[in-house]
């Protein structure tokens, strides 16, 4: 397969971080209010790492991820901040710069593959489509490396389902080619929004084998989104906990599970189901996340902390080192 | 594919027999003894019935109907009741004029829908799109004799830049792409546009906006496709449904031209079926109604198979 490593490994450490995105904020204007959806995050990637970004739904996850493509709706968004990826300023980027930029360094899969696609195309096309547009290869082209693809992501009778429309495959088979589209240009990063949420239990297994599975084959960096703390526990290097629009714990899968320090961290450990014995209550974080229109003063997590006090609502708690990697923004840790 | 094609083709025939059924039954249907337009009431008696043979209204009716097929399939409509003259040839000829003023109307109309509809799709909520809007209701709300009268106040009486009736010099068949034809053409083709343009307009409108806002735009734009590439894609996905509708007004134009080639005097199948009512012709009423009935059916059997082409969704088993 000639789609091997954008990126090698061993290199990793001594390059500058693939994504570097600092002090992101982002706002969306409706008539009548405006949506903090994202509010001061600080994250970065190494090449070849795997970041998860784990948090209920409504924390910013998904427009965090659009930020790094500059998919937002421009009219209606307010983005300041900074993001880079590969050396490249995202949000200075022309229209021109960015059809280059998209789906060439960054590539993406979304939530609900069967809604991915244009339903009046089959998925060869699309697929043919995307490799025609960045490498100015002939449809033929495009097509034989759609084939290539398809088996790569190891679908059945590959030929056969490329002739496919969306709607003929299944919900598993959808994620499978839209793997397939968003690695048809050999990315170097790929941004994956709740890949699996959709989709049955058996299949999500099986989805999440093979992100994992392809990454180390094709040393991907990945930014991976869910709310699932099972499938971040699977997949990645690092985890970021996202709560309100901002990060509030983050730090290496074994040091964040292991002993998670923030304690909105620390309840989504607690509801998990399988982290319950047998016979013990399942403890669900009381409360909702804030309304993103009114945040609240200082820790936004405060209105359903079991530990809060007056000093957390005095100012947003700054982050406080645990080790060299692990952080989280409490101010109830020592600072 | 070709098995859903063959079953809309032969689905036409009931269609059809159904459709031929009804314009026979009009003559029946119809208040008055449709003798009356051929003969005067105070003909004698012998007269009556010699008429009567002659245009087979003596036989029993499952046995008139019979014929009236056998002969309409063949190309014969039978004859004019006030003049005498060929329906077939009345009737194409009519036809042909209404088909010119429905295209033209169409091609005005469509044109603008599509381009009103998509902008007014692409910036929904703007300035634009509201004028957009505006204008495709006040298309779809306005009385066509009134625009009719309306224009030909403004371009005939005070400008007198156009005429306001007729199709051209000469008999209709001399009909030709010259400015002498071609301006008598703008009045009628103009008002009867407005409301295919409205209708045309608000559907893509409501089309475009809808696939806009489907998820797969956002993962073409993320995939690195120019937003004319993405347009390409809206384009195919509002199609199959544009077109259906194109082709249902196209058709609505052929029957709802009446009143517009009357305003007009524009010799087409509206002023010839306008003129038999008056004259109580109704073997051209007959066959009018049934060559337009007919060509709205084979119109819908197009436009079926055309989206069943476009749109992989709909069945093809
Ligand atoms: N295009 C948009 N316009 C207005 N508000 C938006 C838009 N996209 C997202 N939001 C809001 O931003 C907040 C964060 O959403 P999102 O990032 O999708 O959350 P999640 O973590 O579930 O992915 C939500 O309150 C959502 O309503
Ligand atoms: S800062 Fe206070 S409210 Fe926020 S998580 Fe820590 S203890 Fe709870
Ligand atoms: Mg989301």
């Amino acid at each position: 397969m000639s789609l091997a490593a954008a990126t090698s490994d061993p290199a990793a450490a001594s390059q500058p971080p693939l994504v570097e995105i600092s002090d992101l904020t982002v706002h969306f204007r409706t008539p009548t209010r405006q949506v903090h959806a994202v509010n001061g995050v600080d994250l970065s990637l190494e090449r070849g790492e795997v970041l998860t970004i784990l948090g209920e739904s409504g924390s910013g996850k998904s427009v965090t991820l659009r930020t790094l493509m500059r998919l937002l709706p421009e009219r209606r968004s307010q983005i300041s901040g900074r993001v880079s990826v590969d050396g490249q300023d995202v949000l200075a980027m022309s229209q021109r710069q960015l059809t280059r930029f998209r789906g060439r360094t960054a590539s993406m899969i979304f939530q609900e593959p069967m809604l991915a696609f244009d339903p009046v195309y089959t998925i060869g096309e699309q697929i043919a489509e995307t490799v025609c547009r960045h490498e100015g290869v002939s449809r033929r082209e495009g097509l034989a490396r759609a084939l290539e693809l398809f088996e790569l992501v190891r679908i059945p009778s590959a030929q056969r389902r490329l002739a496919n429309y969306p709607h003929e495959l299944s919900g598993g088979m959808s994620q499978r080619a839209m793997i397939a589209l968003a690695l048809s240009c050999r990315p170097k990063l790929l941004l994956a929004d709740e890949p699996t949420t959709a989709l049955d239990a058996t299949v999500q297994i099986q989805i999440l084998l093979l992100l994992r599975d392809l990454q180390r084959e094709l040393g991907m960096s990945v930014i991976f989104v869910t709310h699932d703390m099972g499938v971040a526990n699977e997949i990645s290097d690092r985890i970021a906990v996202m709560y309100a629009g901002r990060i509030v714990e983050s730090g290496r899968v074994e040091e964040l599970i292991g002993a998670p320090q923030h304690p909105y961290t620390q309840g989504l450990m607690a509801s998990r189901a399988s982290g319950a014995q047998r016979g013990q209550r399942l403890e669900a974080i009381p409360g909702a996340p804030p309304d993103l229109a009114e945040l609240p003063q200082g820790c936004a997590f405060a209105p359903r902390c079991p530990q809060a006090s007056d000093e957390c609502l005095a100012a947003v708690p700054a982050a406080r080192g645990l080790s060299d990697i692990h952080w989280a923004a409490c101010c109830r840790l020592p600072a | 594919m070709p098995i859903y094609f063959l079953k809309r083709v032969l689905y036409v025939i009931p269609i059809a027999l159904a459709v031929s059924f009804f314009c026979f039954s009009l003559v029946h249907l119809s208040p008055g003894d449709p003798m009356d337009a051929v003969v005067s009431p105070d003909a004698p008696s012998e007269v009556v019935a010699m008429v009567q043979r002659a245009y087979g209204f003596d036989r029993p009716l499952p046995e008139q109907y019979g014929r009236w097929v056998l002969r309409a399939v063949q190309g014969d409509l039978g004859l004019s009741a006030a003049n005498g003259r060929a329906v077939t040839a009345e009737v194409f000829s009519a036809l042909k004029n209404t088909l010119l003023l429905a295209f033209a109307a169409s091609l005005i109309g469509f044109t603008l829908g599509c381009v009103f509809g998509t902008l007014a799709g692409y910036f929904q909520g703007s300035l634009l799109d509201r004028l957009v809007t505006g204008i495709a209701v006040g298309g779809v709300s306005v009385p066509h004799y009134w625009l009719g009268m309306l224009l030909v106040i403004i371009f005939s009486v005070e400008l007198n830049w156009l005429p306001s009736s007729g199709a051209g010099p000469g008999s209709s068949s001399d009909w030709n792409v010259e400015w002498a034809y071609l301006r008598h053409l703008i009045l009628p083709a103009v008002t009867l546009s407005v409301i295919p343009m409205g209708v045309v307009t608000r559907t893509v409108r409501a089309m475009v906006a809808d696939i806009l806002a489907h998820e797969f735009v956002e993962a073409l734009r993320a995939k690195g496709l120019a937003e004319r590439q993405v347009f390409r894609h809206v384009v195919k996905n509002v199609a199959p449904t544009a077109l259906a509708v194109m082709g249902l007004q196209l058709g609505y134009l052929l029957g709802g031209s009446i009143l517009v080639e009357t305003v007009f005097s524009w010799p087409g199948t509206g002023l010839l079926l306008n003129n038999a009512i008056f004259q109580r012709d109704l073997p051209i009423l007959q066959g009018t109604i049934l060559v337009l009935a007919l060509f709205f059916v084979m119109l819908n059997l197009i436009v079926d198979l055309a989206q069943a082409r476009l749109d992989p969704r709909i069945q093809r088993g």
